[in-house]
C-alpha cells in the first residue's frame, strides 16, 4: 500500500497545485515541495528500513503454493526460495483484461525510486525562480512527470507499466513545450515523436506476450511475475525482445536513436533537464534489466554483442560530438549519450560485477549530469545565454560555482572518489574478460571524457572573461550562487562523493536482484 | 600503526578546511593550515621512519638476513566489492613507500613554507593551498595504498591537482590549454594502466599489490605474451605520469603553474610515479625482459632527447623541465635494466636538487618582474647572493660534481648498473653517459647565463627568510644527501639499497670496471662542465655561438631541439587536427540527418498530395467516380 | 397491372443516373450540379423500387421513402448553402469557389 502511497502523493500533489494556482498564485511550489519532500520521508524511511533492517524480509510474488504448503519440503531450495521483491502490493483493476494494479519493489527499485525523489526535490528547487508563468500547471507536470518515473520502476502488470511509460511521457512534452526555450516546438515534437514511436512498439511487444501467454495458459494477465514463467519460441521471443528493446534503446537513447536527447535537453526548462537526464534515461536501463533479460533470456544472449557494440558506438560517438559542441547544455546532453552507452554495455555484459557497476552509474550520472544541468541553468539565469563563445572567466566573479562545476565535471570524467568512476570502473571490469576489444575501445572514453569536460571548464569558467560586448556585466550576471542554490549543488555534491567513498549499501541493495538475473546467464 | 592514516589525512583535513572555507579566512590563517597540516604530516613520517628503523630494518641494512620485508597495514574499512572483486581502503607501507612518503612530505612542506611566502598577495591564496594540500595528500594515497585500484584513485587524484594548479591562474588562456594538454596526456597513459588493471584481474583474479606480486611468478610464464602485455601497459601508464617519450610533451607546457608547484608536482614528486609504479610492480616487469627493454630503451631515448631539448632552451622553466625529463630518463633506464634501488636512488636526490633548483628560479623570476628569459637575467650573483650559492648547489647535483654532490652517487649508480647490469649494455650505458655530458653542459650554461656575466634586468626584490630557509636545507641536502650510499669499491656504505632490499632485489651485475666506468662519468661531468664554461662564460672572447647563430643549418637544428623535436607539431597534425575538424564537421550530428530525411520525405508526400487537393468541386467528383469505379472493378 | 420488366426499370435507373452523373461533372452553375443531385438520387431511388417489387419487399419503398426524406433535407441545406454562396461571392461558378482547397 505504501507504494501507491507515493505515487499517489505525487500525483494528487500535482493537480493540488494546478487547482490551487487558478485562485491563488505563489502556493504551487510548496505544495510541489510538500509533496516530494512527503515522499521522500516515507522513501528514507523505507530505506533505513531495508538498509539497516535486519536484512529484507523478501514476500514471494509467486503464486501461493510454496507459501501455504512450505511443511512438505521445509529446507528444500525451491528456485523462488530467496527473491529479491522487498514489497509487493496488488489490487484489481480491470480484470476482465487481466489488468491489475500490482506495485512491486526491488532493491533496484528502491534506488531508482530515492534517485527519483531526489532529483525531483532538487527539479522543483531549481525551478524555484525560473518559471514564473503557469506555475500551477508546470508543478502539475512536473509532479505528474516523476509520477510516471516511480510509476515504471515499480509497476509489475506490463499494462500498468506501459501506463506510466505514456504518463511520464506527455507531462514531459509539455514541460519542453510551454517552458522550454527559443527553439522548444521542435524539441517537443521530436521528443515526442521519438519516444512514442518506441513506445507504440513496446505496446505491440506487450499484447504479443499477452496473447501468447494467454493462449499457452488459459489466463489471459498482464502480470509480470505470470508472464516471466511463459515459454516463447525462439523466433517470436526475439521479436517481442527488439519490440520492447526499440523503446528502451530511444529512452536510453543508443546511437543512432539518440537525436531526440540534444534537443530536448538544450531546450527543455532546468527541472526538465534535470528529470530528463536524470530520471527519463534512468527508465530505459530499467526496462532492459527488468523486462528483455528476464523474459528473453536466450534473445538477449543472442544480442548482446550487438548490443554492446551499439554501447561502445554510442560511448564514443557521443563523446565525440560533445567535444564539438558550442552549446553547454547540448554538450552536456551529449556526455548523457556517452555515458549511457556505459549502462548498455554493462547491462549486456551479462555478468555481476558489471551490473552492479550499471547500478551505480544510473545513479552516479544522474546526480553528476543532474548537476551540470543545474549550474547550466544557474548559468543560463544570470547571463541569459547557452552558448560557450559567450561565457568564459566565470570563476572570478562566482568562484563557488565554479569550484563546483568542477567537482561535478570531474565526476563526468570518470575521476575517482567520484561515483562515476566506481561505475565505469566495474563496467569496463566486468565486460573485460568476454569482450576485451570492446572494453579497450570503451576505455577511450576516458580520454575523450575528459577533452569534453576540461574544454567545458575552460570555456566556461577559465579564460578572460567574455568581452562586455557580448555578455553585458550587470549586477544579476555576476552574482555567485546564492544559499538555495548551494542546496542544490552542495547536496548533489555530497551525493556523487558518497556514492564515489562508499557504494557498498548501493550495491547490496541491488545485489539481490542482479544475483537472480545473472544466474539466467551463467554458462 | 593507527598513526599511517593520519599522514595522508592531516592533509586532505587541510584540503577540506581551505576548500571550505578558504575564501572567509586571512591569508595568515591559510598558511598556517596549508602549510601545517603538511608539515605536520612531514613529522609523522619522521617519527613513522623512526620506528621503522628500530623495528627492523636497520638490521636489513646493517646486512643482515631479514627473513620478511618489514611493513605496516592498515585497513581502513571496505571501499567496495562485487562479485569476485574486493576493494578496500587499506594502506601499506614498506620501505620503498617510505622513501617516497619521507620526499612528498618533508620536500613538500619545505615547498610549502616557501609557497607561503611566495604566493603572498594572490588572489586565489586559499585556492592554491587548497589544492597543494590535496595534492599531497593524494600522493600519499598514491604510495601507500595497499592495492591498485586505491593507487589509481591517487594516481587521478595528484593528475586532477596537477591540472588544476597549472592552470592556477586561469585567466590566461594558454594557462588553461597547458593545464588541459597535462590533464590529457596522462590521462592517455591512466586509461593505458587501467587496460592493465582489468587484464591483470582477469588473470589473477585480484587487484592487491602485494597479491598480485606473490601469485604472479607462479602463475605467468616467463616472458608470456600476457605479462608483456600487462607490464607494457603499466610502463604506458608511467610514461604518461612521469613524462616519458612519447607522452612527455606536456611537462615543458607545465610550467606555466607556479613555481613552487613545479617544484613539488612538476620535478620531486608526481612525475616521479611512474617510477614508482614500475618498481612498485617490479615483479611483473621482472617476468617480461622484453617490457623491461622496452624501459630502459624508454628511458635512454628519453634522457637524450630531452637533454638535447635543454640545451637550447631560453626559458629558465622549461630547461629545468627538459631536465626533468631527462632525469626521469636516467630512473627509467635503471629501472628497465633491473637496478630498481638506483632508480629510487636518483629519485631521492634528484627530489632535492631538482625542487630546490625550481625554487631557486621561482625566486630569481620573482626578484626581476616575472622575467623568464634567461638571456634577460645575468649578473645575479652578487645581487642574490643565498639563491646563488643554493642553485650552485642544485645546479653542480644536477651536473653530477664528483663526490661533493648528491646527483653524483646516484647518476654514477645508475650508468654502473646501466653497463654492466646483466640487462644493461653498452649502448645503453654510451646514451647515458652522453646524457651526463649534455646535463653538465646545460647545468653550467644555465647558472653561468643566469649568475654570471652583466646585469641585463634590474632586481626589484628580494627574497624573504621564508623562501632562503627552504633553499638552504635543499641546497645542504642535495651535497650531502648521496653520502648514505656509496659505490661499492670507493666506501662500503650502502643504507639506502640496504634500506630497500626488503622490497626491491638487487639486480645481478657483471664485475669489473668499476672504476674505469667511474672515471668516465668524472669525465663526462668535467667535460660538459668545461664545454658550458667555454661557450658561456668566455663567449664574448671566443664567439662560437655568434657565429653558429648565422649558420642555417646549424640554426636548423636549434629550433629543432627548441621545439622538442618536434613532437607537438606532429601530434597536432596526427592527432589534435583530425580530431578537431572531424568532430567540428560532425558538429550538427551526421544521424540527425537520417530523421531530418525522414521528415522531408514526409514533407514531400504530404505536398505530393496536397496538390490533388484543389478546392475544384467537379475534380473531386470525378474522384468519387474513379474511386467508386475502381473499387466496383476490383469487386466484380 | 402490366408487370413491367425489372431490366427496363434498371436501365431507366442507369440512364437518370449517368445523366445526373454527367450533369454534376459538365456543368459549371452549383445550381445545375443540385439538380443533376437530385435527377441522381431519384435514379437510386427509382431502382429502389423496382427492386422492392422484384422481391416483393417493402423494403424498397421505405428506402426510397428514405432518400425522399434526405433529397427534401439536402435541398434545403444545399439551397441555403446556395444562397449565402451567392450573397458572399456573387457567383454560381464552381470554377470560382475554390477557397477549401490546401494552401
Amino acid at each position: 500500500m505504501i507504494l501507491v502511497w507515493i505515487i499517489g502523493l505525487l500525483l494528487c500533489g500535482g493537480i493540488l497545485c494546478w487547482l490551487t494556482d487558478t485562485w491563488k498564485a505563489g502556493y504551487a511550489k510548496w505544495i510541489a515541495l510538500a509533496s516530494v519532500v512527503a515522499d521522500g520521508l516515507i522513501i528514507s524511511a523505507l530505506l533505513v528500513h531495508f538498509v539497516t533492517g535486519t536484512g529484507p524480509q523478501a514476500v514471494s510474488p509467486y503464486p501461493a503454493p510454496q507459501v501455504t504448503t512450505p511443511s512438505a519440503e521445509p529446507h528444500a531450495a525451491s528456485p523462488h526460495a530467496a527473491t529479491p521483491w522487498l514489497i509487493d502490493y496488488r489490487n484489481t483493476w480491470i480484470p476482465s483484461f487481466g489488468i491489475s494494479l500490482r506495485l512491486s519493489m526491488d532493491g533496484l527499485s528502491l534506488i531508482l525510486l530515492s534517485l527519483t525523489i531526489f532529483l525531483g526535490l532538487l527539479a522543483v528547487l531549481s525551478s524555484w525562480k525560473e518559471i514564473s508563468e503557469r506555475t500551477g500547471f508546470f508543478y502539475f507536470n512536473l509532479l505528474w512527470t516523476l509520477a510516471g518515473i516511480a510509476g515504471v520502476f515499480l509497476a509489475t502488470d506490463l499494462f500498468l507499466f506501459y501506463f506510466f511509460w505514456e504518463v511520464m511521457l506527455v507531462p514531459m512534452y509539455l514541460l519542453i513545450l510551454i517552458w522550454g526555450d527559443s527553439n522548444r516546438r521542435y524539441a517537443a515534437y521530436k521528443f515526442f515523436l521519438f519516444t512514442q514511436a518506441g513506445g507504440l512498439l513496446m505496446l505491440l511487444a506487450i499484447l504479443a506476450l499477452y496473447f501468447i501467454h494467454g493462449r499457452q495458459s488459459g489466463t489471459y494477465t498482464f502480470d509480470y511475475f505470470a508472464i516471466l514463467q511463459s515459454t516463447l519460441s525462439p523466433t517470436a521471443a526475439r521479436w517481442i525482445m527488439l519490440g520492447f528493446l526499440a523503446a528502451f534503446a530511444v529512452k536510453l537513447p543508443v546511437v543512432p536513436l539518440h537525436n531526440w536527447l540534444p534537443d530536448a535537453h538544450s531546450e527543455a526548462p532546468t527541472a526538465g533537464s534535470i528529470v530528463l537526464a536524470g530520471l527519463l534515461l534512468k527508465t530505459g536501463a530499467y526496462g532492459i534489466i527488468r523486462f528483455v533479460l528476464p523474459f528473453f533470456p536466450q534473445a538477449s544472449t543472442a544480442i548482446a554483442p550487438w548490443a554492446m557494440l551499439a554501447g561502445v558506438i554510442s560511448i564514443v560517438y557521443g563523446a565525440l560530438l560533445a567535444f564539438a559542441q558550442t552549446d553547454l547544455k547540448r554538450l552536456i546532453a551529449y556526455t548523457s549519450v556517452s555515458h549511457m552507452g556505459f549502462v548498455l554495455l554493462g547491462i549486456f555484459a551479462m555478468q555481476e560485477t558489471a551490473m552492479q557497476g550499471v547500478v551505480i552509474q544510473l545513479i552516479a550520472h544522474g546526480i553528476s549530469t543532474g548537476a551540470l544541468f543545474a549550474i547550466a541553468g544557474m548559468i543560463k539565469e544570470r547571463l541569459h545565454t547557452r552558448e560557450l563563445a559567450r561565457m568564459g572567466g566565470l570563476q572570478t566573479s562566482m568562484p563557488a560555482m565554479g569550484n563546483l562545476a568542477m567537482v561535478f565535471a570531474m565526476a563526468s570524467l570518470g575521476l575517482p572518489l567520484f561515483g562515476n568512476f566506481i561505475a565505469e570502473f566495474l563496467i569496463l571490469l566486468g565486460a573485460f574478460p568476454q569482450y576485451a576489444t570492446l572494453v579497450v575501445i570503451a576505455s577511450t572514453a576516458l580520454v575523450f571524457s575528459a577533452l569534453y569536460c576540461l574544454r567545458m571548464m575552460m570555456r566556461v569558467f577559465f579564460g578572460p572573461a567574455a568581452p562586455p560586448t557580448i555578455t553585458p556585466p550587470t549586477a544579476s550576471a555576476q552574482q555567485d550562487i546564492d544559499s538555495r542554490e548551494w542546496i542544490i549543488l552542495g547536496l548533489l555534491c555530497v551525493g556523487i562523493v558518497l556514492l564515489g567513498l562508499y557504494p557498498q549499501p548501493v550495491m547490496d541493495l541491488a545485489k539481490e536482484t542482479i544475483q537472480q538475473l545473472t544466474l539466467n546467464f551463467r554458462i | 600503526m593507527n598513526e599511517l592514516a593520519y599522514i595522508p589525512a592531516l592533509p586532505l583535513l587541510g584540503f577540506l578546511v581551505l576548500a571550505l572555507g578558504g575564501r572567509r579566512m586571512s591569508q595568515k590563517a591559510v598558511a598556517i593550515t596549508g602549510a601545517g597540516s603538511v608539515c605536520a604530516a612531514a613529522l609523522l613520517t619522521m617519527v613513522l621512519c623512526g620506528q621503522f628503523f628500530g623495528s627492523g630494518a636497520v638490521g636489513a641494512a646493517a646486512g643482515h638476513a631479514s627473513p620478511a620485508s618489514v611493513h605496516y597495514d592498515l585497513q581502513l574499512g571496505q571501499w567496495f566489492h562485487a562479485g569476485a572483486l574486493s576493494i578496500s581502503f587499506g594502506l601499506r607501507v614498506d620501505s620503498l613507500s617510505l622513501v617516497f612518503m619521507f620526499i612528498i612530505t618533508f620536500v613538500g612542506a619545505l615547498i610549502h613554507l616557501y609557497s607561503t611566502a611566495f604566493m603572498r598577495g594572490d588572489r586565489d591564496y586559499a585556492r592554491f593551498f587548497a589544492c597543494m594540500n590535496l595534492f599531497v595528500c593524494a600522493m600519499l594515497i598514491l604510495v601507500m595504498a595497499d592495492n591498485l585500484v586505491l593507487l589509481y584513485l591517487g594516481w587521478e587524484g595528484v593528475g586532477l591537482c596537477s591540472y588544476l594548479l597549472i592552470g592556477f591562474w586561469y585567466d590566461s588562456p594558454a594557462n588553461c590549454l597547458a593545464a588541459n594538454k597535462a590533464f590529457i596526456i596522462t590521462r592517455i597513459g591512466d586509461t593505458a594502466l587501467l587496460i592493465g588493471l582489468f587484464l591483470l584481474f582477469k588473470e589473477l583474479a585480484t587487484l592487491d599489490i602485494a597479491a598480485i606480486l606473490r601469485q604472479s611468478p607462479g602463475h605467468f610464464r616467463l616472458g608470456s605474451p600476457v605479462i608483456t602485455l600487462i607490464a607494457l601497459l603499466f610502463l604506458a601508464g608511467g610514461m604518461g605520469k612521469s613524462a616519458q617519450l612519447p607522452l612527455q610533451t606536456w611537462l615543458p607546457d607545465a610550467m606555466a603553474g607556479p613555481s613552487p608547484v613545479s617544484a613539488l608536482i612538476h620535478a620531486a614528486t608526481m612525475v616521479t610515479a611512474g617510477v614508482y609504479l614500475i618498481a612498485r610492480m617490479h615483479v611483473l616487469f621482472q617476468l617480461s625482459p622484453l617490457a623491461m627493454t622496452v624501459t630502459a630503451i624508454t628511458g635512454a631515448l628519453t634522457l637524450l632527447v630531452a637533454a638535447c631539448s635543454a640545451m637550447v632552451q631560453t626559458d629558465i622553466k622549461r630547461i629545468l623541465a627538459y631536465s626533468t625529463i631527462s632525469q626521469i630518463g636516467y630512473m627509467f633506464l635503471a629501472l628497465g635494466v633491473g637496478a630498481y634501488g638506483a632508480a629510487i636512488f636518483h629519485f631521492f636526490t634528484h627530489a632535492f636538487f631538482k625542487a630546490l633548483l625550481f625554487l631557486a628560479a621561482g625566486a630569481v623570476i620573482e626578484s626581476l618582474h616575472h622575467e623568464h628569459n634567461i638571456f634577460r637575467m645575468g649578473g645575479l650573483k652578487d645581487k642574490l647572493p643565498v639563491v646563488y650559492w643554493t642553485f650552485l648547489a642544485g645546479a653542480a647535483s644536477l651536473a653530477a660534481l664528483p663526490l661533493v654532490s648528491a646527483g653524483f652517487y646516484s647518476k654514477e649508480q645508475i650508468l654502473w648498473y646501466a653497463w654492466r647490469a646483466a640487462n644493461g649494455g653498452t649502448a645503453l650505458w654510451l646514451a647515458a653517459l652522453a646524457g651526463a655530458v649534455i646535463t653538465a653542459f646545460y647545468s653550467t650554461r644555465l647558472l653561468l647565463v643566469v649568475f654570471w656575466g652583466e646585469a641585463k634586468t634590474s632586481v626589484s626584490s628580494r627574497p624573504g627568510r621564508l623562501i632562503t630557509i627552504p633553499l638552504i636545507i635543499l641546497a645542504f641536502l642535495s651535497l650531502t644527501a648521496g653520502f648514505v650510499e656509496w659505490p661499492h669499491n670507493l666506501l662500503p656504505v650502502h643504507l639506502f639499497s640496504g634500506f630497500l632490499q626488503s622490497v626491491l632485489p638487487a639486480p645481478a651485475t657483471r664485475s669489473g670496471g668499476e672504476t674505469i666506468g667511474q672515471l668516465l662519468a668524472v669525465m663526462a661531468t668535467l667535460a660538459g662542465i668545461g664545454v658550458g664554461y667555454q661557450l658561456y662564460h668566455r663567449q664574448p672572447e671566443i664567439g662560437i655561438i655568434t657565429r653558429w647563430q648565422q649558420r642555417p643549418l646549424a640554426a636548423a637544428i636549434r629550433n629543432f631541439l627548441f621545439g622538442g623535436w618536434g613532437f607537438d607539431r606532429l601530434y597536432d597534425t596526427l592527432f589534435v587536427r583530425p580530431l578537431v575538424s572531424i568532430t567540428r564537421l560532425n558538429r550538427a550530428d551526421i544521424f540527425d540527418q537520417l530523421y531530418v530525411a525522414v521528415v522531408r520525405a514526409a514533407r514531400t508526400g504530404h505536398r505530393l498530395l496536397s496538390a490533388s487537393q484543389n478546392g475544384s468541386l467537379r475534380w473531386y467528383a470525378v474522384g468519387v467516380l474513379m474511386g467508386i469505379l475502381f473499387i466496383l472493378t476490383l469487386l466484380l | 397491372m402490366a408487370v413491367v420488366n425489372i431490366d427496363r426499370v434498371l436501365f431507366v435507373a442507369a440512364v437518370l443516373f449517368l445523366l445526373g452523373l454527367t450533369g454534376v461533372l459538365t456543368r459549371k452553375n452549383i445550381l445545375f450540379m443540385l439538380i443533376s443531385i437530385e435527377i441522381m438520387l431519384n435514379a437510386a431511388g427509382l431502382a429502389f423500387v423496382a427492386a422492392g417489387s422484384k422481391w416483393h419487399q417493402p423494403d424498397g419503398q421505405a428506402m426510397f421513402l428514405f432518400i425522399l426524406a434526405m433529397a427534401a433535407a439536402e435541398v434545403s441545406v444545399g439551397l441555403a448553402l446556395v444562397m449565402q454562396i451567392w450573397h458572399q461571392h456573387k457567383t454560381m461558378d464552381v470554377e470560382d469557389l475554390n477557397k477549401l482547397k490546401d494552401e
